[in-house]
């Protein structure tokens, strides 16, 4: 059995923390950055980015689908995560701009560092891309092979793209992001507003309360 | 349409109430309708339903409905002999209805031991722990107020350790969920009382409110369709129908204000736009939450209560306790989708009152099973944590499909226990940092009591027995340890009869000020077993009885 956070502790980042990251977050600029994800993903022709240059677009689409990957199921380029991120940088995440300005050249410099000759993220295989972004696991150090120039523009970039990513892809798709409820398929979430019992596996045959306290009482009586 | 009462800041109005939350709001409404004019200054805004989403973004920008770190930043230090430093260290509700409209709604009462334990178990080394000057008996008929009038759904005599009680629960409990499900048939393998947890949300359309719909956003979000039986949701809107009560939202109260006589003559407050103003009044009843409450007290020093007001005791700010409670999360082989429903629907008391000789601690608590993730939240691994076990990659294809296995396939359990008092755990003004509006910031300091501990890793050992009783493909439990973070802020201007070891009296009255009155999460003596807020709002019913008693015999 492993130890880990402590719950409290991981309220405290979930709650304060994660919006934190996310530093002026204003609600309608969330709102209205979700919906323009949710219209760009759906616009068959492809909308103007707001922040990225059509060139930082294509690296940061690239780097967001390597975080969630596309297998026998969507990935963050199907959920559109890559146009919720230009969004947000222009609104809610303004903070955030310099870190993907100056973050997203220094990582470059880490593909041509690793892969002779190449010079953007976009241009590797994905076992490349997998490769530099490995270089920024924060434990890896013992299983890496050798090291790399230290980097923290780089190394911020990628934290906080891997959470704006996870937040592009699972945000609800009502407001936008997470184009046809992609991310949610992907972890079994049903898109509706309202549930009724039976909700799972295991309270289908549930006898009711007063039925399971008796049959158990009688249970433990044989005993 | 209702006419809003409004009343002008010179108008002396009866009483002012600092906060509107588990206890403000109550407060508002009962000595509202019992006829006396209220003004109500609630730092944060005034929203409604129709305000609130269900909609995972809430996450995101959490502060809507919560104290701002950037506007309201906090320091946190050990011991008094530890420099503190800047860190997010508390979350309360900041807004019409405080923490009672984010709240995840669990709605336990006290027992009779939590009035009692000092008598019970004899002093305990580093605790200053205390009977109340009240007893369960006298709260009773108020839970059962709190119980029927704001509407909690649940099952009267379903444990055999509830305390007992003038009536049953107005509601059927909440449906069971598959981790509610699992957790009984656990629980009662093992001999222990599992039963349906009394949770403060209709389970049936009551008194011009819906039904829950379950869909899961309860805890860190506000009920869009209003079953969430926030003061918000219902006493407040009662007080508003009086007629004689002005809920005024954005209002950041900053001082209480004194006359020569040292009698509290209003409270000093910015508005929206940072201009002062002074609400005037005969009272004031302080139920800003407790850190805010000390915060006051201690920003309101002047040179006739130069360590603040209402602190000859000097224990203003003293004895916080947050409650302890490690937990675990497991995973199960078919989907349990819990994370519809509302978070708990099965908890247990087995625990909640032990012998300290046998276990060698004092304390107790209870277990619940829930899921109170969002997806976001639920997905956010690594030094943020989340749903996932420990060691998941936290990116890429294995992070991927841990997170597509695990969301509809996991629950929590969680433990809830006493957190002892300690007079050097407290809320006080921090020297060095302020907040946006130049006035010191929140400094807590905390280090638990190793009794708290001792329980923790006793209520840890619990939650592993009953997930090993379980058919659970994967289990890992949280590290107990000490805490840096505050959910639960009570106990810090504890009542009592001694004006040297309490701050208010069992009337709510603060010891050195007649007519400043203390409610809300400060005001208790022990902390119960975690789950404070229906204490709290049964306390705020009472003592409107209390205050007003006073008043008609022209005690104030």
């Amino acid at each position: 059995m492993n130890e880990s956070v402590s719950r409290r502790r991981f309220l405290s980042r979930g709650v304060t923390g994660l919006s934190a990251a996310w530093a002026s977050s204003h609600w309608p600029a969330l709102l209205a950055a979700a919906s323009h994800a949710h219209q760009a993903a759906n616009s068959a022709t492809p909308p103007k980015f707001g922040f990225f240059t059509t060139d930082e677009a294509k690296e940061i689409d690239a780097i967001t689908s390597r975080i969630i990957p596309t297998d026998d199921t969507p990935g963050a380029h199907e959920a559109g995560v890559v146009y919720f991120i230009d969004r947000g940088l222009t609104t809610f995440s303004v903070d955030d701009q310099k870190t993907y300005r100056e973050g997203l050249p220094a990582l470059q410099s880490r593909v041509a560092e690793m892969f002779h000759g190449k010079s953007k993220f976009s241009e590797l295989t994905t076992e490349q891309q997998d490769e530099v972004l490995h270089s920024f696991d924060e434990q890896s150090a013992q299983g890496r092979q050798r090291w790399f120039r230290t980097s923290a523009g780089a190394q911020n970039l990628f934290e906080t793209l891997r959470q704006h990513t996870i937040a592009g892809f699972l945000i609800d798709p009502d407001y936008g992001g997470n184009r046809d409820a992609a991310g949610w398929k992907v972890i079994g979430r049903e898109r509706e507003h309202m549930f009724q019992p039976p909700f799972g596996y295991y309270d289908r045959d549930y006898p009711g309360w007063e039925v399971a306290a008796k049959a158990e009482m009688k249970e433990a009586q044989k005993k | 349409m209702l006419e809003l009462t409004r009343y002008k800041t010179t108008d002396e109005v009866d009483f002012v109430i600092i906060g509107s939350g588990a206890a403000g709001g109550v407060l508002a409404k009962e000595l509202s309708t019992k006829g006396f004019r209220v003004v109500v200054l609630e730092q944060g805004p005034y929203l409604t339903e129709a305000d609130f989403t269900h909609n995972e973004v809430e996450v995101l920008k959490g502060n809507q409905l919560t104290n701002h770190p950037k506007l309201q930043p906090t320091t946190f230090r050990k011991t008094p002999q530890d420099k503190a430093r800047r860190q997010p260290a508390l979350v309360y509700g900041r807004m019409v209805g405080g923490s009672s409209v984010h709240f995840t709604a669990n709605y336990w009462r006290f027992h009779e031991i939590d009035f009692i334990e000092r008598s019970k178990v004899g002093p305990v080394p580093g605790a200053a722990l205390a009977d109340w000057p009240i007893t369960y008996a006298d709260l009773e008929p108020y839970y059962t107020k709190v119980e029927w009038e704001i509407g909690v759904s649940g099952l009267a005599g379903a444990s055999p350790f509830d305390p007992p009680r003038s009536k049953p629960y107005p509601m059927r409990p909440l449906p069971v969920k598959s981790g509610g499900v699992i957790f009984e048939r656990a629980a009662r393998k093992l001999g222990w009382h599992p039963f349906p947890a009394p949770m403060a949300i209709l389970s049936q359309a009551r008194l011009g409110r819906s039904a829950c719909v379950q869909c899961g956003f309860c805890e860190s979000f506000g009920c869009e369709v209003g079953a969430k039986s926030s003061t918000l949701a219902t006493v407040i809107r009662m007080a508003a129908k009086t007629g004689r009560c002005e809920v005024r939202p954005n209002c950041y109260v900053h001082g209480i204000e004194t006359d020569a006589n040292g009698r509290v003559i209003g409270a000093a407050y910015f508005d929206a736009k940072r201009a002062t103003h002074l609400q005037r009044a005969k009272a004031v009843v302080v139920c800003a939450n407790g850190a805010e409450t000390p915060r006051l007290l201690l920003l309101s020093a002047s040179r006739q209560f130069p360590h603040g007001l209402a602190n000859s005791s000097g224990l203003v700010g003293k004895y916080l306790m947050l409650n302890c409670g490690p937990s675990a999360m497991a995973v199960f082989e078919h989907p349990l989708n819990d994370y519809k429903g509302v978070a708990v629907s099965r908890i247990l008391h087995d625990f909640y009152e032990l012998d300290p000789q046998k276990v060698g601690f004092c304390g107790g608590g209870g277990l619940d099973a829930r899921f109170d993730m969002t997806p976001i939240s639920f997905a956010t691994v690594g030094y943020d944590m989340g749903g996932l076990p420990p060691g998941t990659p936290r990116w890429g294809k294995e992070f991927k499909a841990t997170l597509a296995h695990n969301y509809t396939r996991s629950v929590e359990i969680v433990s809830h226990g006493t957190s002892l008092p300690v007079e050097s755990n407290s809320f006080s003004l921090d020297p060095d940092l302020k907040d946006a509006w130049g006035l010191p910031a929140l400094r807590m300091t905390y280090k638990d009591h190793p009794d708290d501990l001792k329980l923790g890793a006793f209520l840890k050992d619990r939650i592993m027995e009953l997930l090993d009783a379980t058919d659970a493909v994967q289990k890992w439990a949280s590290a107990v340890e000490e805490q840096d973070f505050a959910y639960h802020l009570l106990g810090t201007c504890r009542m009592g009869n001694n004006p040297k070891s309490s701050v208010i009296n069992a009337d709510h009255r603060t010891h050195d000020v007649k007519n400043l009155f203390l409610c809300d999460g400060s005001s208790l003596v022990t902390s119960g077993r975690g789950q404070p807020t229906l204490t709290i709002s049964a306390l705020a019913y009472r003592a409107a009885d209390r205050i007003t008693a006073l008043a008609h015999r022209g005690e104030i």
